[in-house]
């Protein structure tokens, strides 16, 4: 303690004007960071709380009632054919990268190099080409199917790279132990390794599914903006995200566009933190 | 039983032919929207003239008689607001990201940490529409009345909003980057009297240079491919804007071809004009990219090289111990 005491005297000794700018530099950065996600945050779970009303939820969307019921059971839709279309894309993908692929070798580097490509494409770049292979060149017009397909190219790096990084992190020893009692690469993917990752590759699903429910730039030329619960997969829809910048737009429904937004934001953030969630544990169990 | 470990074999190899495949789908998938991208895009180039389509100032396409498709406008205004939020995002994110690395108390680090994830999680829609009920009006009631203007919608605040957006990128990456600086190098500069902050500032931070550099970098690919948030506040006139106009409105590439793609014409010029848009900034975007994993490979050669010193200087003290 009285080592610590000192310490701490010899650097407050030690500081000049200079160093207590660093210091306060420092502290009213995070400050300010931290106070600015609360504001936007709070602003808006205030602003909308009031304006939740039942009748949003009612099955069908009227210029009486903008009822966010459509775009929610599109939205669901959306997540469920999009993670239908590239989890197991992703994860067979992590797979061959982490267990299969001999290190250094050409096609690894390319599919790395491709795939960190994907990663960085915005989204209105995936929208741009979903537009034109989809909906336009295949002929699927803007229908959800188009945009399940958009998107699913889109989390394709987010679920591989995750998968990857939790089958990296199994011990070597587990596959040793596996290939010593007899099984085949193949047994020892499917019965040891992958169900010992599997916690990581949720989190990075879960992870995806939050970036399919915020997204907007990608859809709205791709899966069109009509407000019904779609009928099939080549029926046009609109997805929550898009719901809320539409009455964002318009500018007369201000307080249904507040309520959307904080059920948007309550299903994202609370997405997040269950995959955040499910990472921690999976960390300290390994 | 020789028969089931043959048919073990056939099953062996052909999960591992369907695994292959199956990596083979990002390949595929970057192939295809090269091929797409670019053979409906550089047809409308080359129709309008390069030199006219990256150079020309004035867009107008559905002028009939006389239709102009200059998007050198664009290419500015996504300069200019990405460098907005550059000069906005980039000291707040940095310092930020020294305090997480090198100060923060462990009881405050366990709450800005995953407020910071949840921050990289909110949507864009939402940051856009936080601009245009508070930003806007805000600028509208700074800058006003001063300067005789329409509305809000202006470059400073789409500067703001993606200057915001940036700050969860630029801060985890640069974290990371920070917290992997040898602690020697710290203590060194301790040990030689310096304080902790100028041990962090003129020791730490310069070592990360290349790390910092690439959160940047990310940084800047993502606010130059953010499109909703800044449709949503930009105004999105397609005029050509000077730097210091940033009161007024802008149109950013991005925004250009959301905003238009909605009623245009399938295999029309304009179409072509809107998707060659779109590869110019998909060719900003390989770019920035590109600049990204050189400057991390940089950082990774040189940390091996840190450790090759350290491992060469063990065997020595040994000996010298022995002796």
């Amino acid at each position: 303690m009285v080592v610590k005491m000192d310490y701490i005297k010899k650097q407050i000794k030690r500081k000049k004007t200079s160093d207590w700018v660093r210091f306060f530099a420092m502290w009213i950065s995070v400050i300010i960071t931290v106070s600015i996600l609360l504001y936007i945050v709070g602003f808006i779970l205030i602003r909308g709380i009031p304006h939740i009303r039942p009748s949003l939820f009612s099955l069908t969307y009227t210029t009486q009632n903008q009822s966010l019921f459509p775009a929610l059971v599109t939205t669901i839709y959306m997540v469920g054919i999009t993670l239908l279309i590239a989890v197991p894309f992703g994860i067979f993908t992590a797979i061959y990268l982490v267990e299969y692929a001999s290190r250094g070798s050409k096609v690894v580097k390319i599919i790395r190099m491709t795939t960190e490509t994907l990663a960085g494409i915005p989204s209105i770049v995936f929208g741009l080409f979903g537009y034109i292979f989809f909906a336009n060149w295949l002929g699927w017009g803007k229908s959800i199917l188009a945009g399940c397909f958009t998107l699913a190219i889109m989390i394709l790096p987010i679920i591989m790279r995750t998968t990857e990084e939790s089958l990296k992190s199994i011990p070597d020893a587990y596959r040793e132990g596996s290939f010593s009692l007899g099984a085949g690469r193949l047994r020892t993917v499917i019965r040891v390794t992958l169900p010992s990752a599997m916690p990581g590759v949720f989190a990075g699903i879960i992870l995806s599914v939050g970036r399919i429910v915020g997204e907007t730039a990608a859809l709205i030329y791709t899966i069109g903006s009509v407000i019904k619960i779609p009928e099939s997969l080549f029926s046009q829809g609109r997805t929550l995200a898009l719901h809320v910048l539409q009455l964002a737009g318009e500018g007369h429904h201000r307080n249904e566009a507040y309520a959307t937004a904080v059920v948007l934001l309550v299903v994202v953030l609370s997405i997040n933190l269950l995959s955040s969630f499910i990472e921690r544990k999976f960390k300290n169990r390994l | 039983m020789k028969q089931s470990s043959a048919a073990l074999k056939i099953r062996e190899n052909l999960m591992r032919a369907v695994f292959f495949t199956a990596a083979l789908a990002s390949i595929v998938a970057v192939a295809l929207i090269c091929v797409f991208l670019f053979s409906q895009g550089l047809p409308a180039i080359f129709n309008v003239g390069v030199s006219e389509f990256l150079g020309g100032t004035r867009w107008a396409p559905l002028n009939s008689s006389d239709p102009g498709f200059g998007i050198l406008a664009f290419i500015l205004g996504s300069i200019y607001v990405t460098a907005g939020a550059i000069i906005l995002g980039v000291p707040i994110g940095i310092f930020s990201a020294l305090f997480m690395a090198r100060m923060c108390p462990k009881g405050l680090y366990r709450f800005i940490k995953p407020a910071l994830n949840l921050m990289a999680g909110v949507p864009s829609v939402i940051y856009g529409f936080f601009g245009m009920v508070v930003i806007v009006p805000a600028i509208f009631e700074a800058f006003g009345k001063q300067f005789d203007m329409m509305s809000g919608n202006t470059m400073l605040a789409a500067s703001i909003i993606l200057g915001i957006m940036i700050l969860p990128t630029v801060i985890t990456i640069a974290e990371t980057n920070l917290r992997a600086v040898p602690q020697e190098l710290y203590e060194g500069a301790v040990a030689l009297g310096a304080s902790h902050e100028r041990a962090v500032f003129k020791v730490v931070l310069p070592s990360a240079r290349s790390g910092v550099m690439a959160a940047v970098v990310l940084g800047v690919g993502r606010a130059i491919g953010e499109t909703m948030a800044v449709q949503m506040v930009a105004g999105n006139q397609p005029a050509l804007r000077l730097p210091w106009e940033f009161l007024k409105g802008i149109r950013t590439m991005t925004t250009n071809i959301v905003i238009e793609m909605g009623y245009v014409e399938y295999g029309s010029l304009h179409n072509g004009a809107l998707i060659a848009t779109g590869v110019v900034l998909f060719v900003f975007i390989l770019i920035i990219n590109t600049l990204f994993s050189i400057l991390n490979r940089d950082k990774q050669e040189k940390r091996s090289l840190l450790s090759l010193r350290a491992k060469r200087g063990n065997p020595d003290t040994k000996l010298t111990k022995e002796q």
